[in-house]
């Protein structure tokens, strides 16, 4: 008994590996597949069937067959639906500790860098300032952040909260914030939404990939060494960041959208599926959030002027995106570099 | 110490859903919600069978597992109960339960759900026994009147077993061997005829 149940861990977390890394693409896969390893062989089915004639029909029960139900309801006709336990194993198992795993692992590598590396600071300022991001970005940004805060600690209590939150307040405490919880996940959602789709149809321009992107992964971004790396108005990781959150936030909406309407009686295995992409998805996204809150504020100085007053100084674009900035002082006509004044066309 | 079971001989059950009605009327069940209900196994064809399901009070409960809020709990008697008042309603015991027990009202906006409501074992909540709080939220507390649950008690006939293991066990292993079978196996052929030959 105990070594089947080790065999099974260690095949939920086998699978749980796999779901986290491909959730994204794995879209076919159904719950019931992982079921597949607890057969009875055929030499068994075949001993039994000769002792009990029955023994194919009621295991067919186990695994959800479909009978008659005078009682209405989602699957009442199902006597024994068996994906709960793959779930269940998956969810408290390799979802939970994968992702509690990853995310310690980023808050680290971020405490690491800070401390060898520090702030990337500017080192002179030049005191005039170059628009970077509108009115409507900033609030479409900043909207989308508090949004997505809101969903990512909401959703981190309904996860972890019964082993991290519960035993600091108590059961009843613990259950009134979860109470106030989950009703905040439910009505933010629509909003992350909104500004999530603003955000990926507003800002897809300026994130397709040029060829130095590919000296900026050589040299990552410079983050190791503080080497010089191309950037144009976004630089490779940004971009990384933006198409990552495009995917990974479909993959969490999409699958949130079933969680969130359990009352259209989708089937329990769509409702376990989706729960397991949803935290997947949602972990993936906390993750690459940690290391983009962090590049934005106390990584690098200057960036945060970005998102708040829309501008930058003119030292920290010449720094962080030489590209952009060149052409942006093209484009003003002023001197940038000695040749800026040829490529004035009229 | 008794350990509480529920036990649905399948050749005696014959689908009268009395013991959904009996577990509704008993409990007051809200509207829209059956904690028991009857499934029925190749209906109309030769050798159908019916057995009546609700909460089977496991031991290692999924639905204890996997609630975010860790509402619920097992009385001594082995019997799986819930409290309503931490309940968020996220529905994770529903997908985990292997017998669709866990029922939930409908509520409000996004078609989302009010607390769970299941199968008590005719045993109530967390509420002081017997009291009025315990009766509309969780249904009539049978046992602590030394009843056991109405379904189990209103089977007409006898197929649907409740009561201490040892017990359930020892009536079903009885009838097991007056069917001439063993008690494991299942069905109308090994139980009106030797097993080699289809009906
Ligand atoms: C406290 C939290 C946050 C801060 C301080 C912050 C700050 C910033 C700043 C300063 C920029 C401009 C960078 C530049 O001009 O190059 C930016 C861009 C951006 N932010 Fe945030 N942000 C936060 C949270 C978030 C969250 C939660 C999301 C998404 C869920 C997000 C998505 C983006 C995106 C997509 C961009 C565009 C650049 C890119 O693709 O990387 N931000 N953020």
């Amino acid at each position: 008994m105990k070594s089947e149940r080790r065999r099974r861990s260690w095949l939920a977390l086998v699978l749980g590996g796999w779901i986290v890394v491909t959730a994204p693409i794995a879209l076919s896969v159904t719950l019931t597949e992982s079921s597949a390893g607890a057969e009875a062989s055929d030499q068994e089915k075949a001993r039994e069937a000769s002792q009990n004639p029955r023994a194919e029909y009621w295991r067919e029960v186990r695994h959800g067959a479909q009978g008659y139900s005078a009682v209405t309801g989602p699957e009442a006709n199902v006597l024994i639906q068996d994906g709960g336990e793959t779930w269940q194993e998956l969810r408290n198992g390799p979802a939970s500790t994968i992702g509690a795993w990853l995310m310690a692992g980023v808050v680290l590598a971020l405490g690491l860098l800070q401390i060898f590396k520090g702030t990337w600071k500017l080192d002179h300022r030049t005191g005039r300032t170059i628009k970077r991001w509108s009115a409507f970005d900033r609030f479409i940004h900043w909207g989308l952040t508090v949004s997505f805060l809101l969903l990512a600690l909401t959703g981190l209590g309904l996860l972890f909260g019964r082993y991290v939150l519960m035993p600091l307040v108590g059961k009843e405490a613990f259950g009134a914030v979860a109470a106030v919880s989950k009703p905040v996940h439910d009505y933010a959602s629509p909003f992350f939404i909104a500004f999530l789709l603003l955000t990926v149809v507003a800002w897809m321009k300026y994130n397709f990939f040029t060829s130095y992107d590919l000296e900026w992964f050589k040299k990552v971004g410079g983050y190791l060494t503080r080497e010089h790396v191309p950037a144009g108005f976004n630089n490779a990781g940004e971009k990384v960041w933006y198409w990552f959150l495009s995917v990974a936030g479909l993959v969490v909406v999409a699958s949130g959208l079933f969680l969130l309407t359990p009352n259209f009686e989708w089937s329990r295995s769509t409702m376990q599926l989706s729960s397991l992409f949803h935290i997947a998805s949602a972990i993936g996204l906390i993750c690459f959030s940690l290391v983009h809150m962090y590049l934005a504020t106390i990584g690098n100085e200057g960036t945060l002027e970005a998102m708040v007053g829309g501008e930058v100084d003119e030292r920290w674009a010449e720094l962080h995106h030489d590209v952009w900035y060149d052409e942006i002082m093209a484009s003003r006509g002023t001197k940038a570099e000695p040749d800026a004044g040829s490529a004035r066309v009229s | 110490m008794a350990r509480m079971k529920f036990l649905c001989d399948a050749e005696r059950c014959i689908e009268c859903n009395g013991c959904v009605t009996a577990c509704k009327n008993e409990n007051e069940v809200p509207w829209g919600i059956n904690r028991r209900r009857v499934v029925t196994l190749g209906d109309g064809e030769p050798g159908e069978r019916s057995i009546s399901v609700a909460c089977m009070h496991c031991s290692d409960a999924p639905c204890a597992a996997v609630c975010p809020v860790d509402c619920f709990y097992t009385t001594d008697d082995g019997i799986v109960l819930h409290d309503k008042d931490i309940c968020i309603g996220c529905g994770y015991c529903f997908y985990a339960c292997p017998f669709g027990a866990p029922q939930f009202p409908q509520q409000d906006a996004f078609a989302t759900r009010g607390k769970m409501d299941k199968c008590t074992f005719c045993a109530g909540g967390p509420e002081e026994d017997g009291s009025q709080a315990e009766l509309e939220k969780y249904g009539h507390n049978r046992v602590s009147e030394g009843k056991l649950p109405l379904c189990a008690e209103m089977c007409a006939t006898k197929a649907l077993l409740a009561g201490d293991g040892d017990e359930v066990a020892d009536i079903f292993r009885e009838r097991s061997m007056r069917r001439n079978t063993r008690p494991d196996t299942w069905g109308w052929d090994v139980a009106y005829k030797d097993g080699s030959h289809e009906i």
